[in-house]
């Protein structure tokens, strides 16, 4: 090929790039450091959610979407659009930014590290409501704050990982916990004071990640938690890993935040979200200007919450059908209760607790409350007893 | 905290890197710099994937990863060698194309579901080796075997062989070999290629063997822009190049594991008491990478390594220089 030929080959090759680019459309869409933002539709009630992972990663993003889908389907003349794979802080405020200019109305962020972004946003787009997932923050005006109580999903999780260990003969569990913040630490305490219910002798093994979603990485922190000894694994981060891992190794794995995450055999139950119904009530209300943006943190009584296998229309998975029949039953009856409101997050944290270091935490009588969930001693949040132990049972520190 | 453990899922993470450090050192010897190679992986990742998926046999998807970060590596082969344009611009450009490629071509591939993968096997008799044994033939990926045949062929190759002097000459004084009657902007090309397909191979391992799927862009999270430091590291040399692939490869797993126990070799392990000493090293890889990058941008120390002196330079035959 000489060397014209191939100048004109370029030239060509550039005309048609050009061409097909202009081909895309009479108003090419807006993009922002390589994210598309989706337009809104006049006259209906514009709704956008930002995902940190795809929006079928199979677990917690999916869940969120699949909230977002509910809320089309079910509140009268909404409008949705989402983004995806958004990086945590600085890079996801211009994708904040730019909705809120688009003129969405309501904006859902799914991500912990959205939670800084969002705030600053509330402020210069008073008219937009931002509401933050899992953070621990809000203004009070139209930055409000969403999560549910996990730790109750997470706590039976517990008890039935503990019992199938005990049964396996291998009292050691682990878990895979993403970033060091007390979310993370709470569910990770329900789980150990799951698993010593229905075994004294378990212990709770630790890794930390550093990462909501990363498959790779997820199922490297797996196999380091089995090959050190776990019998079952469970993940605090976005994707089954931990299933699939257990699977290769003939152990059991516990996923997290959605229903479907939990297929194969490897998995003994998975806790997980139904989002619809609390985003359509919040996008109701918001519609109607009821809905204050402020602390929500919701029970198990609004249906939100799961534990694959022990709700309506699903089996039990064959791992814990083999568990003893008080397991199972103790199960079931913390799940109804949990479903009438009768065993909330504060029933699971009620004293005596214990840390791994000895030290009475919450005594006798005593229960944590709201804040206390959410919040470091160094948050200045007031709280009495805070989330910043690990209980007893698990073989790990905190940061100091 | 075991060691064979560690070193074990070293070498299989390991091997990622071996791949695609190999193959950039053939074509960076032959004097082109590519700075693509995490797209080429990407595509080899998803080609390979897709193709297992759709044919059940995941040899025809190292195949076809081979063909398709092959064919890829072309468009900068052409844009280096024919059109003379900037190594780096070029490279960087491929990298961009590359990872949206696979991210349209991958679109729905990572809830697909189980494919065929790669198999894994121990060697007997090796395997009863003490130490090395069970580290190195233990249950082990057929990539991470191939991946111990390559690295003394391609150090054998392009010390030893005739072929192996003219990919160094066109590399050191392309002028020279011109006049030796070696025609230096074909076997640019080819050496080009060779990378591109040694890519494919990586990302074919990642997504058939070490860590099956396809989780998009998080499925070589930058491994290329790693290997790219390695072979800068390596000195582009094959056999250091696997020393370096493996202790990243081990490094990785290390992260996690070094969490686990109160002490080590008796003492106070601070890995376990502050959980976010372990981040640091994660970063270790990456800040790994600028620290030698920037090192190697540096002509004179970048000489004494080893670097080959045509290296990012356009040979344009008649004119002075190298």
């Amino acid at each position: 090929m000489s060397r014209s030929m191939a100048l004109r080959l370029a030239v060509l090759l550039t005309l048609l790039a050009l061409a097909l680019t202009a081909c895309g459309g009479e108003e090419a869409p807006e993009v922002v450091g390589g994210f598309e933002i989706p337009a809104v539709e006049e006259g209906k009630f514009n709704i956008a959610m930002v995902l940190i992972g795809p929006h079928d990663d199979g677990g917690w993003s999916q869940a969120h979407f699949e909230g977002l889908e509910y809320v089309a389907e079910n509140v009268p003349d909404v409008h949705i659009a989402y983004i995806e794979n958004v990086p945590e802080g600085a890079d996801s405020e211009q994708i904040f930014r730019s909705l809120s200019r688009k003129g969405f109305d309501l904006i859902f962020g799914t991500s912990f590290g959205y939670m800084d972004p969002m705030e600053v946003l509330a402020e210069e787009f008073p008219d937009v409501t931002y509401i933050h997932i899992s953070g621990i923050k809000s203004n009070m005006t139209n930055f409000g704050n969403l999560f549910g109580a996990m730790e109750n999903m997470k706590y039976m999780a517990g008890m039935l990982a503990g019992a199938r260990a005990q049964m396996d003969g291998n009292p050691k569990l682990g878990y895979m916990a993403t970033f060091p913040i007390p979310e993370e630490i709470r569910l990770g305490n329900a789980i150990a004071l799951g698993m010593r219910e229905t075994c004294p002798e378990c212990t709770l093994d630790v890794r930390w990640i550093n990462t909501w979603h990363d498959p790779i990485i997820e199922k490297e922190a797996a196999a380091s938690l089995f090959d050190a000894g776990a019998q079952v694994v469970f993940t605090g981060a976005d994707t089954p890993a931990v299933a699939d891992v257990a699977q290769e190794k003939g152990k059991w794995g516990v996923t997290y935040d959605w229903y479907g995450s939990c297929k194969i055999d490897a998995c003994l139950t998975a806790p997980y979200w139904v989002w619809g119904p609390v985003y359509a009530e919040i996008a109701e209300g918001v519609i109607a200007g009821t809905y204050t943006p402020g602390w929500d943190y919701f029970d198990g009584d609004t249906g939100a919450l799961g534990l694959y296998g022990f709700m309506e229309g699903e089996e039990l998975q064959p791992g814990v059908a083999e568990l003893p029949e008080d397991v199972i039953q103790a199960v079931r009856d913390l799940v109804a209760d949990t479903l009438v409101g009768d065993f909330t997050r504060f029933d699971v944290f009620s004293g005596p607790i214990y840390d791994n270091q000895g030290n009475l935490i919450v005594p006798e009588g005593k229960a944590l409350e709201q804040v206390d969930l959410d919040a470091f001693p160094e948050f200045g949040l007031g709280c009495e007893y805070c989330m910043k132990w690990w209980a007893e049972g698990i073989t790990a520190e905190l940061p100091e | 905290m075991d060691p064979i453990i560690i070193l074990h899922a070293g070498i299989a993470s390991g091997t990622v890197l071996l791949f695609a450090t190999i193959g950039e050192i053939f074509t960076e010897r032959s004097g082109i710099l590519n700075l693509g190679l995490e797209g080429m992986m990407l595509i080899g990742a998803m080609s390979a994937y897709k193709t297992a998926l759709a044919t059940g046999n995941p040899w025809l998807g190292v195949f076809v990863a081979m063909l398709a970060a092959g064919l890829l590596s072309q468009v900068h082969a052409i844009i280096t060698i024919q059109l003379q344009a900037d190594q780096v611009v070029s490279g960087l450009a491929l990298t961009f194309l590359g990872t949206g490629l696979s991210l349209v071509f991958g679109e729905g591939l990572s809830k697909a579901g189980a494919v065929a993968l790669l198999p894994s096997f121990s060697i007997p008799g090796l395997v009863s080796i003490p130490f090395l044994g069970p580290i190195m033939f233990e249950d082990q990926s057929v990539m991470v075997y191939l991946g111990y045949l390559l690295v003394p062929l391609a150090w054998y190759y392009i010390n030893r062989t005739r072929p192996g002097l003219h990919l160094r000459a066109i590399g050191e004084y392309p002028a020279a070999a011109d006049a030796l009657g070696i025609n230096v902007n074909r076997l640019r090309y080819f050496y080009v290629l060779v990378g591109g397909m040694l890519a494919g191979v990586a990302g074919a391992t990642i997504s058939l063997a070490v860590s099956p799927g396809w989780f998009s862009h998080l499925t070589t999270s930058g491994q290329g822009w790693i290997a790219i430091g390695l072979v800068i590291f390596a000195q582009w040399d094959p056999i250091r190049a696997a020393g370096g692939s493996y202790a990243f490869g081990a490094l990785r797993r290390m992260i996690l594991d070094i969490q686990g126990p109160m002490k080590i070799f008796g003492l106070r392990n601070p890995f376990y008491y502050n959980p976010y000493w372990g981040f640091f090293l994660q970063m270790l890889p990456y800040a790994f990478t600028i620290v030698v990058l920037v090192i190697g941008s540096r002509e004179a120390i970048r000489k004494r390594m080893g670097s080959p002196a045509a290296l990012g330079l356009p040979y344009i035959r008649g004119e002075r220089g190298l």
